[in-house]
C-alpha cells in the first residue's frame, strides 16, 4: 500500500521495508496443531508489512481464550489482559495515544459473553480500534463448553442434553450496536482475510471483523460447508461493494428484496430478474440492508452466509473528538494554569 | 496576625464587573453577643435547597476568616416525597474563632423548614438550642405526615428550646409580590430568606451571596433579583423584628491559620485538584476512566471541566471499563486514574489484579460509603479497608493510603501518584463520603512547593545476554525500588508483550515454572512492603499510657475527643495513619510503647484486625457504622473508659 491511509495518518511509518518476519516474535506458538488460529496469525503477520507502520506504534490487546494468546506471537507491543476486557483497555490506549494502531484480538466467548458490554460500547463509540473476533462457536481453552454463538441444542460437557440458548449472530449484533465497520471472513481463505484486514485498517473508527475459525479439537468442521469448494458454492455469498450480490455455480443465484416483506431473499437468477439483484452498498448510511444481509444465512446449514464487508461508513471517531475537545478547551480558556486553578475564585489571605 | 478578605472575583475586571453585591451591617440597635463557636444545621425537604443554603453560609463564613467544618447529609433519593422524613436533607456547619476539627456533635441552632425537618433533627438538639421554624408549613397535613397529632409549636413539647416561629414562606411571597412571579416560583426563594436571616444573626458578609445569586441566575435576571430580594428581606426581618433581640459575632480565627492564601474546599474538589497537580508535576497526561457512582461522581465532573490541562475523562460503560481504560492509558504512558465507591471496587477487583501483575502505575480512588452491596450511598463509612487490602484473587498486594481531612485529599492524591509512579503499581486511595462532601478552609499551596514526580520511560535495552546481545527485558527490576521499566508503545526496539499470566522473572515471557512463580509472588510482595513511607508521628505531650490510633476521616473527631480529654487532665496519645499498606516502619514499635491501644473506626474493626494480626497487639476496637462521622463527645467518653481501665 503506497498511499497514506487517512485512518492511520498519525501513526509513524516504518523507516525500512518490512517483511512478515519482522512481525514474528521469538515466542513459540502454542495453539493445538491444526488450529485455525495459525492461519489467522500468518495472515495478519503477512499483512502488516503492507501497512508500512513503525511496528513500535502497533499494539495488540487481547482478553482471555485461545485466540487471546495472539499478542505474544506478534513482535509489536502487546497486552494479554483479562476475560472480555480488551475493548475497554484498548479504548483507553487508543483514546490517549492517537499515534498508535491498536488491534483487539478476541473470541466468541471473550467478546460476546463475558465482554459483551465492552464490545457493544466500543462499537457505538467508534473508537479507532480494529477488533478481530475469532468465532469458533465453542469454548476451547476451558475444554469444550458451548459458546454464545453455538447452535441451539449443542451437546457439550456442560450441556449433555443440548444447549438451550439462542446464539448471537455477531455481525447482526455489531450492526445493531451502531458499528461503523462490520465484516466477516474465514480463517482458511488467506486472500479474503487479507482483503478484509486491509479494508478494516483503512477504516476510521471501530472495525469489527468476525473470523470464522476452526477449532479442530472441540468443534471440528464447524465451518466446513463454507470451506469445501463444492459446498461453498451454495453456502458462501461474497460481498463486494458496488457489485450485484450473486453467488452459486456460474453466479446462478442472487439476492433480491422481497417486495412483500421488505426482507432479503435468494432467488435463481434469470434474464428477467437479473436487474432486480441487489447491488451491495457497504457505504450506505442506513444499516437496514446490511442487517438484512447478516440474517440471510440459515443458522443450521450456514447456507447463504455472506462474507466480506457488510458495512463501512464514515462517522465521527471518538478519540479524534476527544482530542478535539481538549484543543477546543485550550482555545476557549487558554492552556490551564495550575496556580489559578488551585486558588479558585474565592480566596482570602491570612497575613502573618 | 490579621485576616482580611481579598477575592479575585472582586478585583477581576470584565465579565464580573456588572455582578455586584451589597455588604450589609447591623445597625447596632440590638444587643450583640460574642461567641467563640456556633453549630448551625439547616434542614428541609430535598427540594428546599438546603445544600445550597449551607454552601453559601459556608462560603461567607470562610471568607470572613472563621475556621469551619461542614457535614452535608442528604438522602439517596433525588426527590423523596415532599414533607416526609426520608426526604429530609440537612447541612451542618461548625464555625469558630479558633481552629476546630469537626462539624460539631450537636447544633446550637436548627433551621427547620417544615415539620419533617423538625421531627428528623430534634433528637440531636441539646437543651437550650435555638430553633427557627417555618410556621407556614406547620399545618395539619404536613404535621400528620410525620406523626405530629398536635402542633409541637403549641403543645409545649419544645419547651426545652428557644423557638423562633417565623412565617418564612409567606414572608418570602410577600417580599416578592412585585416580581410578577407565581406563588410557587416565589416560594422557592424561602431558603434565601432563611439564609438572609441567619446571615444577620451571625454577622456574615452578604455581598458574596448576592454576587453569587446574580452569577448563578445570570440568564434569568428576574429570578436572580427575586432571590437577592428574599435574601435581603430575611436579613431585614432579623434587623427589625423583636423576636430576634440578639445577634452574635464569631470573630475570625486569626491564630488558627498560618499565613497564606486560603479557600474553602471539599474533599472531592481537593482530590480532583491534587490529581491535576500530580499530572503536571509528573509531566504526564491525566486519564480518568470512571463510571458515575455516589459519592465519587463529583471527581469525574470536576476533572471533566479541565480539559485545557490536557485531562482526558472517559465516562465508561461500567466500572470495569472505567479501570480498563485507565489501565490501557497507563500502558500508553498516561497517568491512569479510576474513581469509584465500594460497589465499584468490587467490580474492578479483577482488573486491579491485572494491574498488579502488569506492574503499571494506576490510581484507584474509592470514596467509601455505607455497605454492604448498595448500602447507604450518600452516607459515610470506612469499611472498604479490607477490600482494598485483600479483595483480589491470588497474592495481589496494593499500597493503600487515606486522607484525613477534606483539604488533605489534595496531598494524599499527590502521595498516591508518587507511589504509583515510583513503584509501578496500582495504588488505593481511600476517601469517604464525609471527606468528599465536607469542607474546610485550605491553604492554597504555591505550585513550586509541589514535589517533582517525573519518572523516566525506558528508552533502550536494559539487559545483555550471554552472547553479548543487548535486549529489553520488561520485568528486569530497579534493584532499589524493585520497579520494572515503563516502556511505552512508540519506543522503537522495546516491543514487548505483557499479560496477566505469570511471567518469567526478567524476560516477562509466560512461565509456569513453580520456582519462578514462588519468586515472582514474593518479589511483588517485597516491592510493596519496601515502599518508603514516613514514620508514624505520635502526639503525646504528657507521656500517656493509652494511644488512640485512627486512619482516614476519623482524624477530626478523634483529635477533638483527644483535646477534650487533655483539657480534663486525662493524658492520651494520638497517632493517625496515612499509609495503611505498607504501614510505617515504626508502627510496631509505637504500638508496643502503650498499655492500651484504642482504634476507633467507622466499620467493625478492620484496621484493628490488621494491627492485631501483624503486631500481635491487643488493640481495642471502638466502632460506629451509622453512616455518620463520630461525635467527639461520645468518642471522648469511650476513650476515657480505655484510659481508666
Amino acid at each position: 500500500m503506497t498511499e497514506v491511509i487517512e485512518a492511520l495518518s498519525l501513526v509513524p511509518k516504518a523507516e525500512a521495508k518490512q517483511s512478515m518476519k519482522d512481525f514474528k516474535s521469538d515466542q513459540e506458538v502454542r495453539w493445538c496443531p491444526g488450529c485455525g488460529d495459525y492461519a489467522v496469525l500468518a495472515a495478519v503477520q503477512g499483512f502488516m508489512p503492507e501497512l508500512g507502520l513503525a511496528k513500535e506504534n502497533i499494539v495488540f490487546v487481547s482478553g482471555i481464550g485461545c485466540s487471546s494468546r495472539f499478542p505474544y506471537y506478534m513482535n509489536t507491543y502487546g497486552m494479554h489482559s483479562i476475560h472480555g476486557r480488551a475493548p475497554a483497555i484498548a479504548t483507553g490506549l487508543a483514546s490517549s495515544r492517537r499515534d498508535l494502531s491498536v488491534w483487539v484480538v478476541t473470541g466468541d466467548g471473550d467478546a460476546l459473553s463475558i465482554g459483551g458490554n465492552h464490545l457493544i460500547h466500543a462499537l457505538r463509540r467508534n473508537v479507532n480500534l480494529k477488533i478481530l473476533l475469532f468465532n469458533n462457536r465453542i469454548y476451547g481453552l476451558t475444554k469444550g463448553q458451548y459458546s454464545p454463538t453455538s447452535e441451539v441444542g449443542k451437546i457439550t460437557k456442560s450441556t449433555p442434553m443440548g444447549s438451550l440458548d439462542a446464539p448471537f449472530n455477531p455481525v447482526s449484533l455489531a450492526i445493531g450496536a451502531e458499528a461503523s465497520f462490520v465484516a466477516r471472513t474465514v480463517d482458511s481463505d488467506r486472500k479474503h482475510l487479507t482483503s478484509v484486514l486491509r479494508a478494516a485498517a483503512e477504516h476510521q473508527g471501530t472495525a469489527l471483523i468476525e473470523i470464522y475459525q476452526n477449532c479442530n479439537i472441540f468443534n471440528d468442521g464447524a465451518f466446513e460447508v463454507l470451506k469445501d469448494k463444492q459446498q461453498a458454492e451454495e453456502a458462501v455469498i461474497r460481498l463486494e461493494h458496488g457489485q450485484p450480490i450473486r453467488f452459486g455455480a456460474d453466479n446462478s443465484k442472487g439476492v433480491v428484496r422481497d417486495q412483500a416483506t421488505g426482507d432479503l431473499k435468494v432467488i435463481a437468477v434469470t434474464e428477467q430478474n437479473a436487474s432486480q439483484i441487489l447491488i451491495h452498498d457497504a457505504h450506505t448510511t442506513s444499516p437496514t440492508t446490511a442487517f438484512a444481509l447478516s440474517r440471510l444465512a440459515d443458522p443450521d446449514t450456514l447456507h447463504h452466509t455472506p462474507i466480506g464487508v457488510f458495512r463501512s461508513v464514515d462517522r465521527p471517531v471518538y478519540d479524534t473528538q476527544m482530542s478535539d475537545q481538549l484543543e477546543a478547551a485550550i482555545e476557549q480558556k487558554g492552556k490551564g494554569d495550575l496556580a489559578t486553578l488551585l486558588a479558585g475564585n474565592d480566596t482570602w489571605t491570612v497575613v502573618g | 496576625m490579621t485576616s482580611q478578605v481579598s477575592s479575585p472575583a472582586e478585583q477581576a475586571d470584565g465579565a464580573n464587573e456588572a455582578v455586584v453585591g451589597e455588604q450589609r451591617k447591623p445597625s447596632g440597635a440590638k444587643e450583640v453577643r460574642q461567641l467563640d463557636r456556633v453549630i448551625i444545621r439547616f434542614a428541609g425537604d430535598s427540594g428546599d435547597g438546603m445544600q445550597l443554603t449551607g454552601d453559601r453560609f459556608t462560603s461567607e463564613t470562610a471568607s470572613f476568616g472563621n475556621d469551619l467544618s461542614t457535614l452535608p447529609n442528604f438522602p439517596a433519593e433525588i426527590r423523596a416525597p415532599a414533607g416526609t422524613l426520608p426526604g429530609v436533607s440537612s447541612f451542618q456547619l461548625h464555625f469558630a474563632d479558633h481552629d476546630i476539627l469537626t462539624p460539631g456533635d450537636a447544633p446550637n441552632v436548627l433551621v427547620a423548614m417544615n415539620p419533617a425537618a423538625l421531627r428528623a433533627n430534634i433528637e440531636d438538639l441539646p437543651r437550650g438550642a435555638e430553633i427557627i421554624v417555618n410556621t407556614d408549613e406547620f399545618t395539619k397535613r404536613p404535621m400528620a405526615k410525620v406523626g405530629y397529632a398536635t402542633s409541637p409549636l403549641e403543645d409545649g413539647s419544645l419547651e426545652a428550646f428557644r423557638v423562633h416561629p417565623v412565617a418564612l414562606t409567606s414572608m418570602t411571597i410577600e417580599a416578592l409580590k412585585d416580581f410578577g412571579l407565581s406563588r410557587k416560583e416565589a416560594e422557592r426563594s424561602k431558603n434565601m430568606f432563611a439564609l438572609g436571616l441567619l446571615s444577620w444573626m451571625y454577622h456574615r458578609p452578604t455581598e458574596g451571596t448576592e454576587k453569587f445569586l446574580r452569577t448563578k441566575f445570570a440568564r434569568k435576571p428576574q429570578i436572580a433579583e427575586a432571590n437577592v430580594a428574599a435574601f435581603r428581606a430575611g436579613w431585614n426581618f432579623g434587623e427589625t423584628t423583636e423576636d430576634f433581640a440578639v445577634s452574635y459575632e464569631v470573630a475570625p480565627a486569626t491564630s488558627a491559620f498560618p499565613a497564606g492564601t486560603y479557600r474553602n474546599i471539599s474533599g472531592n474538589l481537593a482530590l480532583s485538584l491534587g490529581l491535576i497537580a500530580a499530572g503536571r508535576q509528573a509531566d504526564l497526561p491525566l486519564y480518568l476512566g470512571s463510571y458515575p457512582i455516589t459519592p465519587a461522581s463529583d471527581i469525574l465532573h470536576e476533572l471533566s471541566r479541565h480539559k485545557n490541562f490536557g485531562v482526558r475523562t472517559f465516562q465508561a460503560e461500567d466500572e470495569i471499563a472505567g479501570i480498563g481504560a485507565a489501565l490501557g492509558a497507563a500502558f500508553g504512558g498516561s497517568l491512569g486514574v479510576t474513581t469509584t465507591s465500594g460497589p465499584g471496587v468490587a467490580l474492578k477487583s479483577e482488573a486491579i489484579g491485572l494491574a498488579v501483575s502488569l506492574e503499571l502505575p494506576l490510581l484507584i480512588i474509592d470514596i467509601q460509603r455505607g455497605g454492604p452491596s448498595t448500602g447507604l450511598p450518600t452516607k459515610t463509612e470506612q469499611a472498604d479497608l479490607l477490600q482494598a487490602m485483600y479483595g483480589r484473587n491470588g497474592e495481589a498486594p496494593v499500597p493503600v493510603i487515606a486522607p484525613k481531612t477534606p483539604g488533605d485529599c489534595f496531598d494524599a492524591a499527590i502521595d498516591a501518584v508518587r507511589i504509583a509512579l515510583t513503584y509501578r503499581t496500582p495504588v488505593f486511595l481511600l476517601s469517604d463520603g464525609y471527606l468528599a462532601n465536607g469542607s474546610e478552609p485550605w491553604r492554597v499551596p504555591e505550585t513550586d512547593e509541589l514535589p517533582d514526580l517525573r519518572v523516566q520511560f525506558a528508552s533502550g535495552p536494559n539487559h545483555e545476554l550471554a552472547d553479548g546481545t543487548e535486549v529489553f527485558w520488561p520485568y528486569k527490576r530497579d534493584p532499589k525500588t524493585l520497579a520494572r521499566p515503563w516502556a511505552v508503545p512508540g519506543t522503537p526496539g522495546l516491543e514487548h508483550r505483557i499479560g496477566g499470566i505469570e511471567k518469567q522473572d526478567g524476560t516477562g515471557n509466560i512461565s509456569y515454572d513453580p520456582a519462578n512463580h514462588d519468586f515472582m509472588v514474593r518479589t511483588r510482595q517485597a516491592k510493596i512492603d519496601n515502599i518508603e513511607v514516613p514514620d508514624l508521628e505520635v502526639d503525646d505531650p504528657h507521656g500517656a499510657k493509652t494511644l488512640v490510633l485512627g486512619w482516614g476521616s476519623t482524624f477530626g473527631p478523634i483529635s477533638a475527643a483527644v483535646r477534650r480529654l487533655r483539657v480534663e487532665g486525662k493524658p492520651i496519645a494520638q497517632a493517625h495513619l496515612r499509609h495503611l499498606n505498607p504501614f510505617p516502619r515504626n508502627l510496631g514499635e509505637v504500638l508496643k510503647r502503650y498499655e492500651h491501644v484504642v482504634v476507633p473506626e467507622m466499620n467493625l474493626g478492620q484496621l484493628a484486625t490488621l494491627i492485631r494480626a501483624k503486631y500481635l497487639v491487643d488493640a481495642i476496637s471502638y466502632n460506629q457504622v451509622n453512616g455518620m462521622p463520630f461525635k467527639a463527645e461520645q468518642l471522648a467518653t469511650a476513650l476515657k473508659e480505655a484510659i481508666d481501665d
